[in-house]
């Protein structure tokens, strides 16, 4: 069985199609595994040769993987939620309904992005954590961590305006609590309410503006900051666990 | 800047980490030049096998979830019907929470500002990149101003009648006491004993946040009012 296979698949790589794609060949050898990082654009954010500590579970646990696999997760089935929505009323409320009772598949898409919601404000907590209890925020990854409080601030700004979406009686008063704490804030509070809604009271208007907040400003500059973020890892010699550094105060038997 | 720097030299061998190189670094720049003896691993296939796992078993969790449980969804919006209590999602019931103790001023405003302030300046405070375990130097001023910050707390936040904040203020205050002399002590004040001052006061936010949030959460119902979770505060 697997000679025939190996043999299609050895012959698909080396056909003149598949190596203009792929340059290099099979990822046997040290070099062609090295080529796979460096000549791909998507993997090349990684270095050829990694720490062998950093893969350790308990070097990051991995949490912001999680929040990255959630936010990949969301920008999925948000495209496709999409395809099923309209931002009018009561035209949201009913699209709702058919995703959960007429389209294939509606309820599972629409709980996915619930849930991985939930799951990317959670991750992103404790990962915020992690970096504070392990000191990764220390020079050089100062800004970084700023990086990161930024990218959780867009996460729930994200996660806050979808909310609104589905406008039904938690949605329109979920947000109706929210917005009344922005007008306390001195000065521009009520201005600030005002550009948020779109008027004095959470209403169509709100909804159209919280759609295109959710669905087009929040991910771009969330994926900004992500760049930014996931490059300055690289930049600064990977990702950071525990503390075992000759210069941690805590840890004095080092020399 | 007071003349050239003090520069370290740095020089590995082993072949499995770098080649072998000399590099003058200046003493308060990046700790990563100072670790020489580390072992290398390919990127391929150690690393991105473990994140294509990591990636799978993320959206196997979530895809069970969504099958499992079923995303919310109510009446259609009706501005003329207040639900009663009207909640925000989750994250925000902590600040929710605080609104019932503070003018909306103080809890809408200020303290999510001066949280937000805190998290950012976190990595340019000198403390918390120089701290050592909190009772180091024996505690002698130490004490008192745990002492007297804590006090003050507990009076400002019971005052306002929050003692989701004030209670955990003391516990805190009575763990960071009994860290003191822990190196002596039994595991969990040896454990205790090596917590840094930002360490004490990143947890007590912790404890807080979390607390608020939960009551928020499971224990608020009609009117903001006490109730517990299975009378229907959810």
């Amino acid at each position: 069985m697997s000679a025939e296979r190996t043999s299609i698949a050895d012959w698909l790589r080396g056909s003149a199609v598949y190596r203009s794609i792929v340059r290099h060949g099979t990822a046997d050898t040290n070099r062609n595994r090295s080529l796979m990082i460096f000549e791909n654009l998507f993997l090349h954010v990684h270095p050829v040769k990694v720490r062998e500590k950093t893969l350790r579970f308990s070097h990051t646990y991995w949490l912001g993987g999680v929040t990255l696999v959630s936010s990949i997760v969301l920008i999925a089935t948000g495209i496709l939620l999409m395809f099923y929505y309209h931002p009018s009323v009561p035209q949201a409320y009913r699209d709702m309904k058919e995703l959960n009772y007429v389209v294939d598949n509606g309820l599972f898409l629409r709980n996915l992005h619930r849930w991985a919601a939930h799951l990317m404000v959670f991750a992103a907590f404790l990962h915020m954590l992690r970096v504070f209890y392990h000191r990764a925020y220390r020079p050089p990854r100062q800004f970084n961590w700023v990086v990161g409080i930024v990218l959780l601030i867009v996460t729930l700004f994200l996660s806050y305006t979808g909310y609104l979406l589905p406008w039904d009686q938690l949605a329109f008063w979920g947000v109706s609590v929210g917005t009344n704490m922005a007008k306390e804030a001195p000065l521009v509070g009520e201005k600030i309410r005002f550009l948020l809604l779109g008027g004095n009271v959470v209403s169509e208007n709100a909804l159209l503006r919280f759609y295109v907040l959710h669905c087009v400003v929040l991910p771009v500059a969330f994926l900004l900051f992500l760049s930014v973020h996931i490059w300055r890892i690289r930049k600064d010699g990977g990702v950071q666990g525990p503390p075992t550094d000759v210069d941690d105060p805590r840890h004095e038997e080092a020399p | 800047m007071s003349g050239v720097p003090e520069l370290h030299a740095v020089e590995s061998t082993d072949p499995l980490a770098v080649p072998r190189r000399v590099a003058l670094v200046r003493p308060d720049t990046r700790p990563t030049v100072r670790r020489n003896d580390e072992r290398y691993m390919m990127t391929f296939p150690h690393l991105i096998v473990r994140e294509v796992i990591l990636f799978q078993v993320v959206v196997i969790a979530l895809s069970l979830a969504a099958i499992a449980f079923d995303a919310p969804l109510e009446g259609i919006a009706n501005p003329l019907e207040t639900p009663n209590p009207a909640k925000a999602p989750w994250y925000f019931l902590g600040l929710q929470e605080l609104l019932h103790y503070f003018p909306p001023i103080v809890a809408g405003v200020l303290l999510p500002g001066l949280v937000v302030l805190s998290l950012v300046v976190i990595p340019y405070a000198r403390i918390n990149l120089t701290a050592g375990p909190l009772w180091a130097r024996g505690g002698k001023r130490t004490a008192p101003a745990i002492a007297a910050v804590t006090a003050a707390l507990f009076v400002l936040f019971g005052a306002f009648g929050c003692w989701p904040i004030a209670i955990p203020t003391l516990l805190t205050a009575g763990a960071m006491f009994a860290a003191r002399g822990g190196v002596e002590g039994g595991r969990l004040r040896r454990l205790l004993a090596r917590v840094t001052l930002p360490e004490w006061i990143m947890t007590w936010f912790v404890v807080i946040a979390t607390l608020l949030t939960v009551i928020g959460t499971f224990f608020r119902g009609p009117g903001w009012a006490f109730v517990w979770p299975w009378s229907g505060a959810i």
